[in-house]
């Protein structure tokens, strides 16, 4: 007990770096870390990296989105990208907090007219009270033509306004659906 | 100029440092003294919204300069590549002689028919509708594209000297914008406007070129395209275009709002900058329709085949020559329903619903509380976005609810909000600011009840569609018509978006999604409805590989890296780059140029030209399309191959750019006493929209608003995160020492900024980065607000919408957020009742 007491002391007493490094190893290597230093690993270590862009300005950062067990656990700028080569602003560098930030927003919240708090619904009701909404302003607001008989095969009583960091998969599609309703009213922050 | 290119470009702004470090002069014009004027060599603060009038009087040195009149280069450049020769109407009459407008002005809009080619007439398919075209007032451009001319070809003159040829029309046009003339509008000295000329004239060339670039700082003005195009005449003048180095680099301002336009969600456009069809007669059938869209020669000589396959992915085998492809299932608009004009008519109460996803107008709108004002009056509303931002809880949170003036109680409006998927969980692709195109894969499942927005609406449209499936109404036609077959995949059913990006690049018929055969390019697509294709500018993006996900870099343009619209062209109109003969101008700036062994234009990039149309091919216009095209034509999107110095076509506001005033300012324009302002500027005159007058006495302050690089636009997704929150926490107002002085305001303290739409207070931040300026003889002073707070968030300050007004720019209907008068009072201003405030 007492002798292996000692050797484990003996051993630790070799590891320690300060002997180490005054018994002539190279003061600069391996010699200078801890084992403590020796076992930390980067955030990064064996995670999946998967490729993304910077949702920001235009200038089109590419990023490395690192994840572990389904969880976002870095994000840095791509090494790879011609445009930032690793590189990010402190808007980009702040990309993870899309991942890790108590204010998300995760649940469908309602108000009904001259409501004054809001309600918990779920998604599925939402969708299809939306849909409701639609169809309903849709079909009652529907103009197939003006005075003159030209035709407008449209409403003007809807509107749908997105922002520019919508994908343009998904514009084609917000697009193609606002042209099947007739709903003209279709507008996005490129505008202003 | 018109950009803050280290602040709100910080990453892209390395290569203007790099070539800096390269000797590279960096010239910058800007309103206030930023980081971008700290790195550059060479800075003039300018009078916001004076742009022209620098840009005018650079323009005028140039062309009167000896360098400019002897140097062969320049000559050959702008003879063979822009319409510096062609001779103009006989009619067309300039703003000099008509006191500020140009013929054509017809009360309130410009009929363009004197500003046409001479002996070239734009014929629409209706002749007696050109009037009505022009009163409509939308957003669409008669002739942005081709133009219908005919006659022609166009009369030229070589020597470029007959008096109705461009060249003279635009010497004569900027002859007024003198050094001393510019220097007393812009209150930039007039000697710093001729040392910039200058810089620019010497380092643009055969040898060097030189670049311009701007973002919303030129864009969101009553003149804003102007300045644009201002920019261009100065760069085809100088030979910057289409050649390494040069160019106009549009810095936009949000990550796809380059392809929120290509694939637009606007509603004067369909994908690939096809118009919406109007109700008039010449949109009544595909046939005008094509006849006034297209043109007989270049690019857009295809439009048919565009159009056509747009309407197959839209209708799939609904879609036949018979019924016209679908074409009479399109809704038509009928006037301009852009962001202003729509939120004027829900404010008027003519508006039932609303869905905004990812976008906050309650504090990102110009005239914020006439936007929430709007939304107030709406039966119901969707909100999408990360965040619960100031538009979903308007009603219960805005400053005017705090303050009591409003009652939640008194708000019909039904809300849903509805959270949604950041760019970490969606498979999707941007089209930054390069037109270059890259995907981005979604790296973990999105939060609680987030979704993605193709989510919502494919579910959305899925719905709509099974309730329209027995509808007999003729509405429901086209819904039902519709192709919306979107595969969706894992437990939240999320659509798969490789699919969709496969049916924006096109496809060969037939249908079945097992046989469809993807395009490689354009020039496949047909006009018989063989094709099917989402975005004709995007087809080559997805030949049955995702070239948007390519991450193949190299040292130089790296083509390998995304797909840059249209064809993986990184440099535009880059025929330019070579000299008529077809090669390159310089060993130096060598880029693409024709090799005369193998026949086709070679370089580092894929040529934006016919690849095997030899340099010396003569033009014939009568061949239609690009095989018309002269082989020293290089714009192949212009009907006649040359780039505009003057515009016959495409502009409502003047065939050449003209210094007018900002709706708002405190001096009158010397130039044009009678017209001092845009002649064609949308304004609204309704409640809660009052204007100020030229010189208001209440508003004698120039105020001007900009970005921060911690915050992004009305701070909707950022004011939330505790890390950016933390370097950029509170909303202040930039003054110059001067007018602090005089209003007793201390740097610190609070002011507040008025103007007659509504209060701002602010924390002051009194910083020489401002001067006052020597304007016409008077001192004018100029404030700056970041526009990024609002009443929700992390940190919350006055939003700088609270003070700018609704009023247009007459060829986009863009706002005028970069210029305004106000008044600044010191102190909070009440504030501390007003508890939307810090």
């Amino acid at each position: 007990m007492g002798r292996s007491l000692l050797r484990r002391a003996s051993a630790t007493l070799d590891r320690w770096p300060v002997l180490r490094q005054l018994a002539g190893e190279d003061p600069d290597r391996a010699a200078a870390a801890s084992d403590r230093t020796r076992e930390l690993r980067p955030r990064t270590d064996e995670t999946r990296t998967v490729a993304s862009v910077c949702p920001y300005c235009a200038v089109g950062c590419g990023t490395a989105v690192h994840v572990r067990e389904g969880r976002v656990v870095d994000v840095e700028g791509d090494p790879r990208s011609p445009i930032n080569q690793g590189t990010l602003c402190p808007k980009g560098a702040d990309i993870f907090q899309y991942a890790v930030n108590p204010n998300r927003l995760t649940t469908t919240l309602y108000r009904a007219p001259r409501g004054t708090r809001w309600e918990r619904v779920s998604l599925a009701w939402a969708m299809e009270r939306i849909a409701d909404r639609l169809q309903d302003t849709r079909d009652r607001t529907w103009t197939a033509a003006d005075r003159e008989g030209r035709p407008l095969r449209h409403t003007t009583a809807v509107g749908m306004l997105g922002g520019a960091a919508l994908d343009n998969e998904e514009n084609y599609l917000i697009k193609k659906l606002c042209v099947g309703l007739g709903v003209i009213g279709v507008e996005n922050q490129a505008r202003i | 100029m018109g950009s803050n290119f280290a602040e709100c470009h910080p990453v892209g702004f390395r290569f203007v440092m790099l070539a800096r470090e390269k000797g590279a002069e960096v010239i910058h014009v800007d309103p206030r003294f930023t980081r971008t004027s700290a790195c550059a060599t060479k800075y003039a603060q300018i009078r916001a919204g004076t742009d022209i009038a620098f840009l005018g009087a650079i323009i005028r040195h140039i062309l009167e300069s000896e360098q400019w009149r002897t140097d062969p280069f320049f000559q050959d450049y702008v003879r063979h590549y822009t319409n510096a020769a062609t001779l103009i109407e006989e009619d067309f009459r300039d703003v000099a002689d008509l006191g500020g407008l140009f013929s054509g002005w017809r009360q309130d809009y410009y009929c363009p028919d004197t500003w046409q080619y001479a002996g070239m007439q734009r014929v629409l398919n209706l002749a007696d509708r050109q009037e009505e075209i022009c009163r409509l007032k939308t957003t669409q451009s008669w002739g942005m594209h081709a133009g219908r001319t005919v006659g022609g070809p166009p009369r030229r003159d070589e020597s470029m000297q007959h008096p109705r040829c461009v060249l003279q029309i635009l010497r004569r046009h900027f002859a007024p914008y003198t050094a001393d003339e510019a220097a007393r509008i812009c209150g930039v000295p007039a000697e710093r406007i001729v040392d910039i000329a200058d810089t620019l004239l010497r380092n643009s060339g055969r040898d060097r070129t030189s670049s311009v670039a701007y973002a919303v700082g030129w864009t969101q003005h009553t003149t804003g395209p102007q300045m644009i195009a201002c920019s261009a005449i100065l760069q085809l003048l100088l030979g910057n275009i289409g050649r390494p180095g040069g160019g106009i680099q549009p810095l936009r301002g949000h990550a796809t709002i380059q392809g929120s336009t290509d694939i637009p969600t606007l509603y004067d456009l369909l994908p690939g900058y096809l118009h919406m069809p109007t109700h008039l007669p010449i949109d009544v059938g595909l046939d005008t329709y094509v006849w006034n869209e297209g043109g007989a020669t270049g690019v857009w000589a295809h439009t048919r085949s565009y159009m056509v396959s747009l309407l197959k992915s839209y209708y799939g085998e609904h879609a036949t020559a018979e019924n016209e492809f679908g074409y009479q299932w399109l809704p038509r608009i009928h006037r301009d329903f852009s962001h202003m004009p729509m939120f004027v008519d829900m404010h008027a109460g003519r508006m039932e619903g609303f869905i905004l996803m990812g976008q906050n107008p309650a504090v990102g709108g110009p005239n914020a509380r006439f936007h929430r004002e709007a939304l107030g009056r709406l039966k119901w509303l969707v909100v999408r976005d990360l965040f619960l931002t100031e538009s979903a809880t308007f009603w219960e949170r805005a400053p005017e609810v705090q303050a009591g003036e409003v009652r939640p109680e008194d708000i019909e409006t039904e809300v849903f909000v509805l959270p949604a998927a950041s760019v970490l969980e969606k498979d999707g692709s941007f089209t930054n600011t390069h037109r270059l195109i890259q995907w981005h894969h979604s790296a973990v499942e999105p939060p609680g009840e987030a979704r993605s927005d193709a989510w919502f609406v494919v579910h959305l449209g899925r719905r709509l569609k099974a309730r329209a499936a027995g509808s007999a109404a003729e509405r429901d036609a086209g819904l039902r018509a519709l192709t919306w077959d979107y595969p969706v995949h894992g437990p939240l059913e999320e659509p798969d978006m490789d699919y969709v990006l496969r049916e924006i690049n096109g496809y060969r018929w037939p249908d079945d999604p097992a046989r469809r055969e993807p395009l490689e390019t354009a020039l496949h697509l047909a006009d018989d409805g063989s094709t099917a294709c989402g975005c004709w500018i995007y087809c080559g993006v997805h030949p049955g590989t995702n070239r948007a996900a390519s991450r193949e870099p190299d040292d130089y343009v790296s083509p390998g890296w995304g797909f840059a619209w249209p064809n993986n062209i990184r440099l535009l109109y880059n025929r330019c780059s070579a000299d008529p003969s077809g090669q390159p101008w310089s060993p130096h700036k060598k880029y693409v140029w024709w090799d005369e062994r193998e026949r086709r234009w070679v370089g580092a990039d894929v040529p934006d030209f016919p690849p095997d149309k030899p340099p010396d091919a003569p033009g014939d216009p009568s061949l239609g399309g690009l095989e018309g095209f002269a082989g020293d034509w290089p714009f192949v999107m212009k009907p006649d191959g040359r780039a505009w110095l003057f515009f016959p076509n495409g502009m409502k506001d003047g065939p050449m750019p003209t210094h007018y005033e900002p709706w708002e300012t405190p001096v009158e324009n010397p130039l044009y006493a009678a017209h001092g302002r845009n002649p064609e500027t949308r304004i609204w005159e309704v409640a809660g929209n009052a204007y100020h007058g030229i010189g208001d006495p209440r508003f004698p302050f120039v105020l001007t608003t900009y970005r921060l690089t911690e915050h992004h636009t009305g701070g909707g997704m950022t004011r939330w995160n505790s890390w950016l929150a933390e370097l950029q926490p509170e909303a202040f107002v930039e003054l110059s020492p001067e007018l602090a002085g005089a209003l007793k305001i201390a740097n610190g303290g609070w002011v507040t900024v008025v103007t007659a739409r509504g209060r701002a207070p602010a924390r002051a931040l009194v910083t020489r980065r401002l001067r006052p300026l020597r304007v016409m003889g008077r001192e004018i002073h100029q404030v700056g607000m970041p526009w990024h707070f609002g009443y929700e968030g992390l940190v919350r300050g006055s939003a700088a919408n609270e003070l700018v007004a609704l009023v247009g720019e007459p060829n986009v209907t863009i706002h005028e957020g970069k210029v305004l008068t106000c008044n600044l009072v010191a102190g909070r201003d009440g504030a501390a009742e007003r508890p939307g405030a810090p």
